[in-house]
């Protein structure tokens, strides 16, 4: 599903991913930890098209496509989907208006018809009630005014709704309480099944518990340091960064 | 490349191209000599046989405008205009229709080519004057129309239909011939002669315009609309409008403007007088588009209106609304007196500019009565090199207690070679009132854009949801036909703002 080589990235000069290489199959749930800054959210970002990195070095695979040669809307329409760390404000975009355009932008690039207002409607409600999320969230704007856990859950509403082939959960579970990151691990695993993948970056055992993944991956200064099974993440839960960060410097 | 930078490229490489209402009409005219003296005010006033009166007033405009000097304190910058250079009278060379058969096919074909099919229609079978459908709100039965095309008014359309409800809807120089006495009485007092330098040299040379009168208790039973065009070449145009509510009426009127493409600017000065009796309300809806020349400033409309309402009556009530998308520069300030008690003045504005354009615009609200209201919501949005300027008047004279303001001034900045200014003065001299302003000044963040378009929205898409998103309160104000207009207009007007 995903291929990335030896990808290298930087910002304004910085070198942040530096030969990272990864392979996530169709069907599977990986995670990937590691210390802040050590470069997961640009990997997610990147990997979405964020024209603020400019791409150094390496390649990177999605299906068949080079998905570095693709516009950030294309590889939404491709079946990408980010949610982000820190979700953005639209002030006087209705909530279900912007995802209504967004989810016909996808359809009209599958040469799918165009869902109406009524019909997207329907869709939406049905995808937040799984999600336990009140109705009025699609009324308000986007994100303007929503609370850090409110943001995250419209994330994964929106994730719902674009039904991505490929999604990268950003530290979606912080923030989140209890009953929210059992219902956020839930409409992941929902979605789960061998046409869909998910790369979800986290800090905590505790979404891991839910949302059970195939593979851990440490990021460290740019790379994958370490590799393995959920293990991994509740030997780290256990013993810190510290061990598996300096065997690999 | 980022995507702001893109967005300019863009935008200066559609806009060279992207006015589609630029075209020219080749139609026989009768256009008067460049220049202007008292024998051009005479020649004008002769060309309309108006009465005496009406001359002396103009003539007096004259002497007004030639002692005073052009302003220069609004933030708009342009080579000195040349006022001896301009032909002050154009007009279709077939006189005034009396019905379809008389209106120049060639101005047929330019009203078809705007989209505004002219047709005879089975109502109006009879009637004087060609059934026009919408200008704006195309084909909607419910909108009667008023078309000035240079100096003169060509058609009205349901004049009939108004006419059994009271209702004059008319060119005013049709008024000023049927109806004298009402002209005589309101032209004038609200915007003086020498009110300011465009105004008065309006006055002096005005060539045609609307005239709207309802009566007393009256609401007029259908949208009016005034659609404007300028076409002759070197010609300046300056309509003049006059609407009066009286007791207890009310009337929703809406003005469109476009111009061909030209390298030499135009000069647009126009006036709009509103009267609003007790009790009455008006609700003045713009929809500016006129050239806004090309990506270099070459050409374009010098778009310089007074556009000032009397609230006379006891709770009357004047809406402004105006989206403004068009024009080299802009220099428009539309206002209200609240002079009547209770009375309430309303400004809601979009003022969008892109390229080179300038923009200088906003409102007056003159507070005379007790316990009077205004509300002021201006959204200003600039992109490409333009400057766009709020400038705003709130004035609380000593009698006006109780009074009460609130402005909402916003831009949003798409760009960074773009400006936004905002320049409200606030003079209270009651201690009772009560004046609110706030603003805001925002960008359409790169990242704003990248998060919509991981969602697999365009970015002009994007940008589309963002603006009308900001622009919502105003458009909203819009009566329901022409706010889909509007929608569409922003959106060619900032096409490919981005990428
Ligand atoms: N615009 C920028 N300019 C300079 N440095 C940046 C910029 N954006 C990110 N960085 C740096 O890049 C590094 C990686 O950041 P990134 O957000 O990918 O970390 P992260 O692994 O997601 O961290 P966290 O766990 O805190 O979310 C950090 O050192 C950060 O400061
Ligand atoms: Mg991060």
């Amino acid at each position: 599903m995903l291929s990335v080589n030896n990808l290298a990235a930087r910002i304004e000069e910085k070198e942040i991913l530096r030969g990272l290489s990864l392979d996530l199959p169709a069907g599977q749930v990986h995670a990937i930890m590691g210390p802040n800054g050590s470069g997961k959210s640009t990997l997610g970002y990147v990997l979405a098209g964020h024209e603020g990195y400019e791409v150094t070095g390496g390649s990177v695979t999605f299906g068949d496509a080079d998905l570095l040669a693709m516009e950030p809307e294309a590889r939404a329409a491709a079946g990408l989907f980010l949610a982000f760390q820190a979700p953005l404000e639209l002030p006087g975009v209705n909530n279900a208006n912007f995802l209504r355009t967004a989810l016909n932008a996808i359809r009209r690039a599958h040469g799918e018809a165009e869902l109406d207002a009524v019909g997207f409607l329907r869709l939406a409600r049905a995808e937040a009630k799984r999600l336990a999320m009140p109705d009025d969230m699609l009324k308000r704007n986007v994100n303007v005014g929503f609370s850090g856990g409110e943001k995250k859950r419209n994330e994964v509403l929106q994730m719902a709704i674009l039904r991505p082939k490929l999604a990268v959960l950003d530290e979606t579970d912080s923030g989140l309480d209890i009953d929210a990151l059992r219902i956020v691990a839930d409409g992941v695993n929902a979605l789960r099944g061998p046409e869909f993948s998910a790369l979800v970056i986290t800090h905590h055992q505790r979404l891991l518990d839910h949302l059970v993944p195939d593979r851990v991956h440490v990021l460290s200064k740019g790379r994958i340091v370490r590799s393995g099974g959920p293990e991994l993440a509740r030997e780290l839960e256990a013993n810190g960064y510290a061990g598996v960060v300096a065997d690999a410097a | 490349m980022p995507a702001v930078t893109e967005t300019i490229d863009t935008v200066q490489s559609l806009t060279q191209s992207g006015y589609k209402w630029g075209f020219e009409t080749d139609i026989e005219m009768d256009i008067a000599p460049k220049g202007l003296t008292t024998d051009t005010v005479r020649m004008i006033s002769a060309k309309k046989g108006e009465p005496e009166w009406l001359l002396e007033w103009r003539l007096a405009a004259f002497a007004a405008w030639e002692a005073m000097v052009e302003p220069n304190w609004a933030k708009v910058g342009y080579p000195k205009i040349d006022y001896q250079d301009i032909h002050y009278y154009a007009a279709p060379k077939r006189p005034a229709p009396k019905s379809l058969d008389d209106v120049d096919p060639e101005l047929l074909a330019m009203y078809e080519k705007l989209g505004i099919p002219l047709k005879e229609r089975a109502v109006l079978a009879g009637v004087e004057g060609a059934g026009m459908e919408g200008v704006i709100g195309s084909g909607n039965p419910n909108i009667a129309i008023d078309a000035v095309f240079d100096s003169v008014s060509v058609a009205t359309t349901f004049r009939d239909t108004l006419a059994k409800s009271g209702v004059i809807f008319c060119p005013i120089s049709e008024a000023v011939r049927e109806h004298p006495e009402l002209v005589r009485k309101y032209l004038g007092t609200v915007v003086p002669v020498s009110d300011n330098y465009f105004a008065a040299l309006n006055s002096a040379v005005f060539t045609d315009g609307s005239f709207v009168f309802i009566p007393k208790g009256v609401r007029c039973p259908m949208e009016l609309s005034t659609y404007f065009r300028i076409n002759a070449k070197n010609s300046g145009q300056f309509e003049r409008t006059l609407i009066i509510a009286d007791d207890g009426a009310h009337v929703s009127y809406l003005e469109g403007c476009t111009a061909p493409m030209r390298d030499e600017n135009q000069l647009h000065a126009a006036v709009v007088e509103l009267v609003a009796l007790d009790d009455a309300q008006i609700k003045y809806s713009t929809v500016q588009n006129w050239y806004p020349g090309d990506a270099n400033g070459r050409g374009g409309i010098y778009n310089f209106v007074t556009k000032r309402a009397a609230c006379r009556g006891a709770r009357s009530k004047v809406s402004w609304t105006q989206v403004e998308t068009g024009s080299a520069i802009t220099w428009k300030y539309p206002s209200c007196i609240l002079q009547g008690e209770g009375s309430v003045g309303e400004f809601y504005s979009v003022a969008v500019t892109n390229n080179r354009q300038q923009a200088d615009t906003g409102t007056k609200m003159i507070h005379i009565g007790k316990n009077t209201r205004s509300t002021i919501v201006s959204k200003g949005i600039s992109a490409g090199r333009s400057d766009n300027t709020y400038r705003g008047l709130v004035r609380i004279l000593p009698r006006a207690s109780g009074a009460r303001n609130h402005t909402q001034c916003d831009s949003l900045l798409i760009g960074d070679q773009c400006g936004a200014h905002t320049v409200p003065y606030i003079e209270s001299r009651n201690p009772t009132a009560k004046v609110e302003h706030e603003a805001t000044t925002s960008k359409i963040a790169e990242d704003q854009l990248f998060y919509c378009r991981s969602r697999g929205l365009s970015e002009e898409d994007a940008v589309g949801l963002i603006v009308n998103g900001f622009c919502k309160e105003v458009l909203k104000e819009l009566p329901m036909e022409f706010a889909v207009e509007a929608q569409k207009l922003l959106a060619v007007s900032l096409e490919g703002s981005v990428g």
